[in-house]
C-alpha cells in the first residue's frame, strides 16, 4: 500500500450499524426471535416534541403555590353506579402477578393508595395481597382468562376488558417456563415450568357487536356498580374508540407503542402500532364526534414520564394518564445501584429489558424469592407515591402557568410544536406559525 | 317454584332475583319463561338454585355460574355457560359457538350439538356434547373434559394443555400438538361418570380419546412449522 496515497476513513453502514449487526449474528446463533420486556426503545415522535405556550398578555396565570389547581377526576360516572374518584389523573396501568413479583405488585399497590390513585390487575388474576394493599383496584378481563372468577370480578371496582397493548397491538403474550413457579401457576391453570401463551383474542366476543353484549353480560354479573374500561392499542386510535363507545365503554384506555410489556419479540415492541403522541388527538376527536368527549374518559398511557407528559396528554384531550415502565422505574427498575449484576447479566442500568428470563435484580421482574425479596413494598411504595405526587405537582405548574385551575381545562390552544410531524399528529399549530399540517394553509 | 317472565320484568330484574338468593334459601326453584333469545339470562348467580329456562337464549347465558342448575329448554347462542366455575349448565337443544369458553369447573351438557370453539380455553369445566362440535373445539385446552358424542370439526384440540378429549364418532382432524392417546381403565371410568352425570346413553368402548402430545409446551425453533 503506498504511504502516499490519503486513506479514507473507516466508515460503518447507517442500514447495518452494530446494533443491528449484533441482532443479525444473535438471530444466526440462536435461530429464535428476541423476546423482551418493557416498549419501544427506537426514537418516536413524543411530547418532548410540544411546548406550552403558557399564559402572557391573552391568558391570565394562576399564582403558584396560592391559588387552587384541581387533580381529581371522576372515572365511568356514565354507566356504573360507583364510578372511581382519584385524587390525581395519573393511574398505574396493569401488570401481573407472574411478570412481577408479589413484592412488586404490593409495591404498586401501596404507592398508588398513597397517592390516591388506582392500581390494575394484569394478566394472571387477582392476589389477595395485591386487593388488601390497593385502596382501588381496577380488574383486568384478558384474552386468556387467567383466573378470572365472578368472586374477583364483584370484588374490584372496575373492569378493564383487554382488547389490545400498545407494545403489541394483535398480539397476545407470553410468559416464559421459568416465570411459571407453583402459585403462577395454580392463578393460571398451568403446569409448572412450561411457556404460558396469553391469547391475542377474546375467545367468546370477535366485533364490536359482541363487546357490547359482553358489556351487557359484566355489567349484569356485577350489578351495574363497576365501570367498565376498554383498553386498546394504539393502533387505529379513532375507529377503535368510537367502537368502544358504541360498545358501552365507560372509560377507553389507549396505549401507545411505547407502552411496556412483559414480554414480546422485539421486532413486534418496535414495529407494530402508532406513538402516544399520533393517537390522543383522533381518540379525542371520535369522542367530541359522538357527544362523548367529557361523558365517556379517555386514559392515555405509554412512554408517560412526568408532569409535562401528563400536562401535554390532558391538553390534547385525555381525562387521565396510565403509567406502567415509569412506575416499576420508580420502584428501582434498572437502578444503577445493581449495575454489577446487570452486567453479569449482558446488561446494563437503563438498558435491561430480559424481564421474561425472571433475573431482575432489582426484584420486579422476577418470581425467585431471593430477589424479589430485595424489593421492600413499604419503601418502594413510598418511592412511587413521591413520583406520583412530583408528576401532579409538575402538570400543576404548568396548568397554572397557562392560567388553569383544573388539570382537565388544559387545551390544544395551550400548546405548539417543534416539529412539522408533531404539529400533525398532535393538532396543533408548528411553534411560531398558525400553522396545523393538514388543517389550516401555511 | 318461582316464575319470572322476562317479556314483563326484564333482564335486569331476573339476574337481580336470581343473584339475590341467599345460599341457604328454600326458595330453590325458579322457572323463566319468554326468555326471547335475549343475552345474560341467568348470568353471575352464586347458589345452589335450579333455573328452568323454557324457551331459547342469547349470548352468555349462565355465564359465570356458580352452584347453580340452569337448564335451557331451547337453544343457545354464543358463549353458553363462558368462564363457569361451578353447578351444571344443560341445554336440551343446539349450542353456537364458544359453549363452556374458560370454564374452570362445574358440567356443562349440549343435547344436541355445538359450534365451533366448543370449550376454547378450558380451566377444569367437563363439557358433554350428545351431537357434534365444530371447528376448534377444545382451542387451548388446559384442563377438564370435552366428551363428544357425535363427531369432531378441523383442528380438534389445537394447541391442547393438560384437557382431556373423548370423542365417539370421527375427528376431522387434530389441531396442533393434539394426539390420540391411550384409553386406560381410568379413562374409561372417568368417561362413564360423565356420561352418567350427563344422563346420556352411550357406550365407552365407542370413544377415543385425545390430548396433548406437550411437544409445543416450551418454545423451540425445530417446532416451528407447527405453530
Amino acid at each position: 500500500m503506498d504511504e502516499n496515497i490519503p486513506r479514507v476513513t473507516p466508515r460503518e453502514s447507517a442500514t447495518f450499524d452494530e446494533y443491528t449487526r449484533s441482532e443479525i449474528r444473535r438471530a444466526a446463533s440462536t435461530g429464535i426471535y428476541d423476546i423482551r420486556g418493557g416498549g419501544a426503545k427506537r426514537h418516536l415522535p413524543n411530547f418532548d416534541d410540544l411546548l406550552f405556550l403558557g399564559a402572557s398578555i391573552s391568558r391570565y396565570p394562576l399564582e403558584g403555590y396560592r391559588e387552587r389547581c384541581g387533580t381529581d377526576v371522576t372515572l365511568g360516572g356514565l354507566n356504573a353506579s360507583k364510578p372511581l374518584e382519584l385524587k390525581i389523573p395519573i393511574t398505574v396501568a396493569g401488570m401481573s402477578f407472574g411478570s412481577l413479583s408479589g413484592q412488586a405488585k404490593e409495591s404498586l399497590g401501596r404507592g398508588a393508595n398513597l397517592a390516591g390513585t388506582s392500581t390494575t390487575t394484569g394478566d394472571g388474576g387477582m392476589t389477595p395481597e395485591e386487593r388488601g394493599h390497593s385502596k382501588q383496584l381496577v380488574y383486568q378481563y384478558l384474552p386468556s382468562r387467567y383466573g378470572m372468577n365472578p368472586d374477583d370480578l364483584r370484588k374490584a371496582d372496575a373492569i378493564e376488558i383487554v382488547v389490545g397493548q400498545g407494545a403489541k397491538p394483535g398480539g397476545g403474550g407470553m410468559l416464559m417456563g421459568q416465570k411459571i413457579n407453583d402459585r403462577v401457576a395454580e392463578m393460571r391453570s398451568l403446569p409448572k415450568g412450561i411457556d404460558q401463551r396469553s391469547a391475542c383474542r377474546h375467545p367468546d366476543w370477535t366485533g364490536p357487536d359482541d363487546l357490547e353484549i359482553k358489556i351487557l353480560e359484566l355489567r349484569e354479573i356485577t350489578n351495574w356498580e363497576k365501570p367498565i374500561y376498554v383498553k386498546v392499542a394504539g393502533s387505529r386510535p379513532y375507529y377503535d374508540t368510537a367502537l368502544a363507545v358504541k360498545a358501552g365503554a365507560d372509560v377507553v384506555v389507549l396505549d401507545g407503542m411505547q407502552g411496556g410489556t412483559a414480554a414480546t419479540q422485539n421486532v413486534f415492541i418496535e414495529h407494530v402500532g402508532q406513538p402516544t403522541l399520533a393517537c390522543v388527538r383522533p381518540a379525542v376527536q371520535a369522542l367530541q364526534d359522538l357527544d362523548m368527549h367529557r361523558k365517556v374518559q379517555l386514559i392515555v398511557s405509554g412512554g408517560i414520564r412526568n408532569g409535562a407528559d401528563v400536562a401535554k396528554a390532558m391538553a390534547l384531550g385525555a381525562d387521565a394518564v396510565a403509567v406502567g415502565s415509569a412506575a416499576l422505574i420508580a420502584l428501582g427498575d434498572n437502578d444503577p445501584r445493581y449495575e454489577a449484576e446487570y452486567n453479569k447479566l449482558g446488561s446494563t442500568a437503563g438498558a435491561y429489558d430480559a424481564w421474561h428470563l425472571g433475573h431482575d435484580p432489582a426484584g420486579i421482574t422476577t418470581q425467585e424469592p431471593e430477589l424479589a425479596s430485595r424489593l421492600d413494598p413499604e419503601v418502594a411504595g413510598r418511592r412511587l407515591a413521591n413520583y406520583l405526587k412530583v408528576m401532579t405537582l409538575e402538570a400543576q405548574t404548568i396548568a397554572r402557568a397557562c392560567g388553569k385551575n383544573h388539570l382537565h381545562n388544559l387545551e390544544p390552544e395551550d400548546l405548539c410544536a417543534l416539529t412539522v410531524e408533531a404539529a400533525a399528529m398532535a393538532g396543533v399549530p408548528l411553534a411560531g406559525t398558525s400553522w396545523i399540517p393538514g388543517q389550516t394553509p401555511y | 317454584m318461582n316464575t319470572m317472565d322476562f317479556q314483563e320484568v326484564g333482564l335486569r330484574e331476573i339476574n337481580r332475583a336470581l343473584q339475590a338468593v341467599d345460599s341457604l334459601t328454600n326458595s330453590r326453584e325458579w322457572a323463566i319463561e319468554n326468555p326471547m333469545g335475549q343475552h345474560a339470562i341467568a348470568c353471575g348467580i352464586n347458589a345452589p338454585l335450579s333455573v328452568h329456562i323454557k324457551g331459547n337464549v342469547g349470548f352468555y347465558c349462565a355465564g359465570m355460574n356458580q352452584q347453580a342448575e340452569v337448564i335451557i329448554d331451547g337453544h343457545a347462542g354464543v358463549g353458553l355457560a363462558e368462564n363457569m366455575m361451578s353447578g351444571i349448565v344443560r341445554v336440551k337443544g343446539n349450542a353456537s359457538q364458544s359453549a363452556g369458553a374458560t370454564g374452570h369447573g362445574g358440567l356443562l351438557v349440549i343435547e344436541g350439538d355445538a359450534s365451533s370453539r366448543c370449550g376454547i380455553s378450558m380451566k377444569g369445566i367437563d363439557i358433554v356434547v350428545g351431537g357434534s362440535v365444530g371447528h376448534m373445539s377444545a382451542f387451548m385446552g388446559q384442563v377438564g373434559h370435552m366428551v363428544v358424542c357425535g363427531d369432531a370439526g378441523e383442528a380438534l384440540g389445537d394447541s391442547i394443555y393438560e384437557a382431556k378429549l373423548y370423542v365417539a364418532g370421527s375427528v376431522e382432524s387434530l389441531g396442533a400438538d393434539c394426539i390420540e392417546k391411550e384409553m386406560t381403565a381410568e379413562h374409561e371410568q372417568t368417561l362413564a361418570d360423565l356420561l352418567e352425570r350427563s344422563q346420556i346413553n352411550k357406550s365407552v368402548q365407542s370413544f377415543r380419546r385425545y390430548g396433548s402430545a406437550r411437544k409445543l409446551y416450551n418454545f423451540d425453533i425445530d417446532h416451528a412449522d407447527e405453530y
